[in-house]
């Protein structure tokens, strides 16, 4: 399980073939990037920074990996998501998971975006063309983690 | 009406830190706080911070969207807090 929070760029490909290594159980690997988009809530974004909860971020996130694990059949997962200031298109964040099957792979690395976007104590503040704002928590993805709840509730 | 003798109020001292728009909105990234309770909690540290009024009381007001880590855990109001503990006010979270 790997997680870093950091200000440089990351190389998908590079921390995929990490990942990965040279297991022979891996039959799946299910990747997720978040990048940054040009147009938020109809104002054009020029940058956008990043910040955290340091000390807490790691945890949380490590926490998240550790549901996930709990949750999924899955080998192993990693994230990597960065802070600081960004521009339209930079790559924000990075999930990778690997599994021996496809559909644990898939539902693992949607949890785990699911439950850090709405867990993992990240802001965004953009620059737009109305001003600087910080973006407002979307309804949408408190119901996308609840989604996982629902879905919990006749295991045990 | 219940006499609190003063030996029943336990007071603490926590360490609170505010986070992005809650910090800008108060001016500073942290402080140290004295909270005097019968059983001191998360409730308590919120009710300490409220009493200033103005912008405190407005950001915090009930229904505000302010979650409350202790010790870089997500915790519900009436988590107790101890000497010491780190809280922090976090608005609701936006990466990913």
């Amino acid at each position: 399980m790997t997680v870093r929070v950091q200000t440089a760029d990351f190389d998908a490909g590079r921390e995929i073939a990490e990942l990965r290594g040279s297991d022979p159980r891996v039959g799946a690997v299910a990747s997720f990037i978040g990048t940054v988009r040009d147009v938020n809530d109809a104002a054009t974004v020029a940058t956008m920074t990043l910040e955290h909860y340091p000390g807490m971020t790691e945890k949380a996130l490590t926490g998240i990996i550790a549901d996930a694990r709990a949750r999924f059949d899955i080998l192993d997962a990693l994230v990597v998501h960065r802070v600081g200031e960004l521009r339209p298109a930079d790559q924000i964040v990075l999930v990778v998971v690997t599994s021996a099957h496809r559909g644990d792979a898939f539902d693992a690395c949607r949890f785990i975006m699911d439950y850090l976007k709405t867990r993992a104590p990240f802001w965004k503040k953009e620059v737009t063309s109305e001003g600087a704002r910080w973006v407002d928590a979307r309804v949408s993805d408190d119901d996308a983690a609840a989604r996982w709840q629902t879905q919990t509730g006749n295991e045990t | 009406m219940p006499d609190n003798s003063p030996l029943s109020v336990t007071a603490v001292t926590v360490r609170v830190v505010y986070l992005a728009r809650l910090r800008e909105a108060f001016g500073r990234s942290g402080e140290s706080l004295a909270i005097a309770a019968d059983a001191p909690d998360v409730a308590a540290v919120l009710a300490t911070l409220r009493a200033r009024d103005g912008v405190w009381a407005r950001e915090l007001a009930a229904g505000r969207a302010v979650r409350i880590a202790v010790n870089h855990q997500l915790v519900a109001a009436d988590s107790p807090v101890r000497e010491g503990d780190e809280v922090a006010l976090l608005p609701p979270v936006t990466g990913g």
